[in-house]
């Protein structure tokens, strides 16, 4: 359909949200950048003054912002590689012939549905406690000290909490996935005398190319920003070994409430997001023109 | 009623000039088939007349007036669409009266004339089920129920036939041409399909890149085509084109004869050549044959002795034959 | 893959896939389970499946709470409303882009995308400010524009996904048949995409729900919902680990269920309509 009137009215009617869109994106981008060279600090007499890039300097010069940088990073990589390679597996796994598909399929998507707070407070007290928790009795049942999981190994067991939310996500699209590929592409190579792993290789997994593509692509734009779990768990401690960089940004703002830093924090997050994305987009790019 | 006029219509997509300039008469209650290879601008063309796309420049009259700028709900015209196009969650009875109501129309209005609708194609029994309960047949005619019942001034087909098995489509053929007979409405009919075109049509418009090669009656078409391409075009197999050789001896550029009107011998021909595939057909054969002057297909009778690997003569009916010049015009 | 496979090989793969389904859920389970006993049983030690004192009072207690049933109404008037406001805006954008689309259509979507990719915490310093400022700090309104604005572009992608599904010729034919726009969308295009309006809707109640970031920033007192509430409270300070499962097998209960049966629109909408 393409006459002038319904094309007027088409434009018409996206305005709204692109405007909005366009506002939302725009305008708190844009003073995010002004307050990041200010100094500004909302326990402090001193508001107006022009800060230049000291802002941006505390951050470079802080090591806590480095071990957050890295912290960042792990974590998107860390949660990356679990859930794609285990979500590789348990799809494969959940398409074979087994009884009670649909209700397979419940049970392993239900983490993801669980919301973060929640999902990190029973894995917090139900499980990693030191005193009470499941985890400390089956260690001291067979003899073993309890581990102090969220003390020793902070952003170990971030990852690991955050890796049990997306695992679903991952199987459940990869999953979807392998049930589209058609059954007469894997019967004409069994007659071509391919066997299961080469069928695998060859067949399988460069369908699934795409999916896991588009896996990596959607966990990476959630995962720079995962702030809820360490909220309720670990408050980015002890001392900044479990901080992320949306987690030390927030600190500056709520905490610190100094707001031309956590202004600057905010700006080279989303420098640290494109840089991201572009590589992954360099890397991945191809796969998603199928 | 039904009499449709384009002047110099033009439409570009962008760059692509779809249709370079269209000039076109269709007269009241005429049966005017648009027929073409794919891509040749002839549903566009549908498309343009309907009100469906706007044109780029020229005007379209309908009964008189000017329809150029009017859209397609003014225009008065009714559509069937290849794909049918039904409301999938309304009933048919629905279906039928959506036209009606949204002209405004009483229940009981309604109701009349989507009874009368119904009778007339034989879906008196499934007006109260879904398009998705019917078969394919059955929701072409509710696509032209939903038609007939608004009393247009002429009735647009866009490719009706195509999603139907082969079975169905000879006897949907046969239906709407009764159908025209009966309301006797203007029609007009896109097809890619030259045998639709040949026995339904009072008037066959042939398209080519946008283009209106030739207007005519069918036999006209058959019997004294333009050029090259409306001859090869209509009738099937196509008609075969030989340059050269014995085109030259006539004067010119190529001359072109059907399948039907050259006869085989085992001695002499005007051709000679060495036959590769058989098609047999029952009432005809199709013989495939390599000669000097290229590959020639012939058509003969059911039960032709001819095989694979004879050498036989072509010999065409001297008043059948086609002269094309150099541009493919027909020389007369 | 339905040739005939021997019933041991059958067994086998079922036994390992639900073993791997039941270590995934057991946390939920365990949850749950825990949620019905007495705060004693819950931090028995070797830790008990099943308990022999099966009780409600947990629930009771944490529902008795008087901000208990607050946290609760503001996710729900939360995650519906920003919902709704978003299917409002976005259904004329999808409408259009799905069935007049432009030479720009395409980048249009891809922008809308990215805006999601931009990291929530850039934009926490304007967008604290901005609520202090005009008041919307603390507020269900405030929250609900900017989870709407959070949600928008997913929406708006699974709108224009779905709109995209219904043949034009169907909307032509509705044009040809005499409607006008307005009945075009009333009378044809609504009820064949309610289908997929719904589906929308529910992922992104679901999204909303979860939400765990500006539910946590932007909000203190008056308008946090149960996300906030329990990421504030999960140190058991009042809340001992039996009422502390009720109160998140409630909080989590809803979209749990609604999950079970979005489990399509999840993949549609998550991943952009790139996976259906």
């Amino acid at each position: 359909m393409a006459t002038q009137s319904s094309r007027n009215a088409a434009r018409l009617m996206v305005a709204p949200s692109v405007i909005l869109l366009f506002i939302w994106m725009i305008v708190p981008l844009a003073l995010t950048l002004w307050y990041s060279f200010r100094i500004y600090r909302l326990l402090s007499p001193e508001r107006n003054g022009w800060a230049g890039v000291r802002n941006y300097l505390w951050f470079f010069n802080s090591p806590d912002f480095w071990v957050a940088i890295s912290n960042t990073l792990l974590l998107v990589g860390g949660v990356l590689a679990i859930t794609v390679v285990f979500g590789v597996l348990i799809a494969l796994l959940i398409d074979q012939p087994v009884w009670g598909q649909g209700p397979l399929r419940i049970l392993v998507i239900s983490p993801f549905f669980v919301m973060p707070p929640v999902a990190a407070s029973i894995w917090e007290n139900l499980f990693m406690h030191p005193q009470n928790g499941m985890l400390a009795s089956m260690a001291q049942g067979m003899g073993f000290e309890p581990i102090l999981f969220l003390e020793s190994y902070p952003m170990s067991s971030v990852i690991f909490i955050v890796s049990w939310e997306w695992l679903p996500f991952a199987t459940l699209i990869l999953l979807t996935a392998l049930q589209s590929l058609s059954s007469e592409q894997l019967e004409a190579a069994e007659m071509d005398g391919a066997s299961a792993l080469s069928r695998f290789r060859f067949i399988v997994l460069p369908h699934m190319t795409r999916a896991i593509t588009v896996v990596i692509l959607i966990q990476t734009i959630f995962l720079l920003g995962i702030f809820g779990e360490i909220f309720t768990t670990t408050q980015g401690g002890p001392g900044s070994a479990s901080t992320t960089l949306p987690y030390m940004i927030y600190k500056q703002a709520v905490i610190a409430k100094d707001i031309g830093r956590a202004a600057a924090g905010g700006i080279i997050a989303v420098i640290l997001a494109n840089i991201v994305a572009f590589f992954l987009m360099r890397s991945m790019g191809k796969n998603l023109d199928a | 009623m039904g009499k449709i006029v384009l002047k110099s219509v033009r439409k570009s997509f962008g760059d692509v000039h779809v249709i370079p300039s269209v000039d076109l008469t269709i007269e009241h209650g005429e049966f005017v088939v648009f027929v073409g290879p794919s891509g040749c601008g002839k549903s566009t063309l549908l498309r343009l007349i309907a009100g469906l796309e706007d044109t780029s420049s020229g005007t379209i009259e309908i009964d008189g007036k000017d329809a150029t700028d009017l859209p397609p709900a003014k225009r008065r015209l009714a559509m069937v669409f290849q794909s049918y196009a039904l409301y999938p969650h309304m009933s048919v009875r629905k279906n039928i009266a959506f036209p009606l109501k949204m002209a405004g129309m009483t229940q009981a209005e309604q109701d009349t004339k989507v009874e009368g609708a119904a009778k007339v194609l034989n879906l008196t029994s499934y007006l109260d089920r879904r398009p998705g309960q019917l078969s394919g047949g059955q929701r072409q005619r509710v696509a032209i129920g939903r038609a007939i019942v608004r009393e247009p001034s002429a009735f647009l087909f866009d490719e009706p036939l195509s999603n139907l098995d082969a079975a169905l489509r000879g006897g949907m053929r046969l239906e709407i041409s009764e159908l025209h007979q009966k309301l006797k409405t203007t029609m007009i009919y896109v097809t890619h399909d030259q045998v639709e075109a040949m026995t339904m049509a009072d008037k066959i418009v042939v398209l080519n890149a946008g283009n209106i090669e030739q207007v005519g009656s069918p036999m006209e078409l058959y019997k004294a085509p333009c050029n090259k391409f409306v001859a090869g075009f209509i009738g099937s197999p196509k008609m075969n084109i030989v340059e050269g050789g014995v085109a030259t001896q006539m004067n010119a550029a190529a001359i072109g004869v059907r399948p039907e009107h050259i006869s085989l011998s085992k001695e002499g021909g005007t051709w000679r050549g060495v036959v590769s595939v058989t098609e047999h057909l029952g009432s005809d054969t199709f013989l495939h044959i390599n000669t000097d002057a290229g590959s020639m297909t012939v058509r003969a009778e059911g039960d032709s002795m001819f095989k694979h690997g004879d050498e036989v003569g072509l010999t065409p009916m001297a008043d059948k034959i086609h002269r094309f010049d150099a541009d493919g015009l027909a020389i007369r | 893959m339905a040739r005939s496979v021997t019933p041991r090989r059958k067994l086998f793969y079922t036994a390992a896939a639900w073993s791997v389904a039941l270590l995934i859920f057991f946390p939920v389970l365990w949850t749950i389970l825990t949620s019905f006993k007495t705060e004693v049983s819950a931090v028995a030690s070797p830790p008990q499946l099943f308990t022999a004192d099966w009780t409600l009072d947990n629930y009771a207690e944490v529902w008795g709470r008087s901000d208990y049933p607050r946290f609760f109404w503001n996710s729900v008037v939360i995650s519906v409303g920003s919902t709704l406001l978003g299917i409002l805006i976005a259904i004329p954008a999808a409408w259009s882009m799905a069935f007049a689309p432009g030479k720009r259509t395409k980048d249009l979507l891809m922008w809308m995308l990215s805006t999601k990719m931009m990291p929530a915490a850039a934009v926490l310093i304007p967008m604290y400010l901005i609520f202090q400022r005009t008041g919307l700090f603390d507020s269900r309104t405030g929250l609900v524009l900017a989870l709407m604005l959070m949600n928008l572009p997913v929406i708006v992608w699974m709108l224009y996904t779905y709109f995209k599904e219904i043949p034009g010729e169907i909307l032509e034919a509705a044009r040809m048949d005499g409607a006008s726009l307005g009945k075009e969308i009333l009378y044809v295009l609504t009820p064949m995409a309610i289908p997929g309006i719904a589906s929308t809707m529910l992922l992104n109640i679901i999204l909303a729900w979860n939400e765990a970031f500006w539910t946590i920033t932007l909000t203190t007192v008056n308008a946090a919902p149960l996300s906030a509430f329990i990421a504030s409270f999960s140190a058991p300070q009042g809340l001992f680990y039996a009422k502390l499962s009720a109160a998140s097998t409630m909080a989590i209960a809803p979209i749990l269920i609604m999950g079970w049966f979005g489990q399509k629109q999840l993949v549609r909408g998550l991943t952009f309509g790139a996976v259906k």
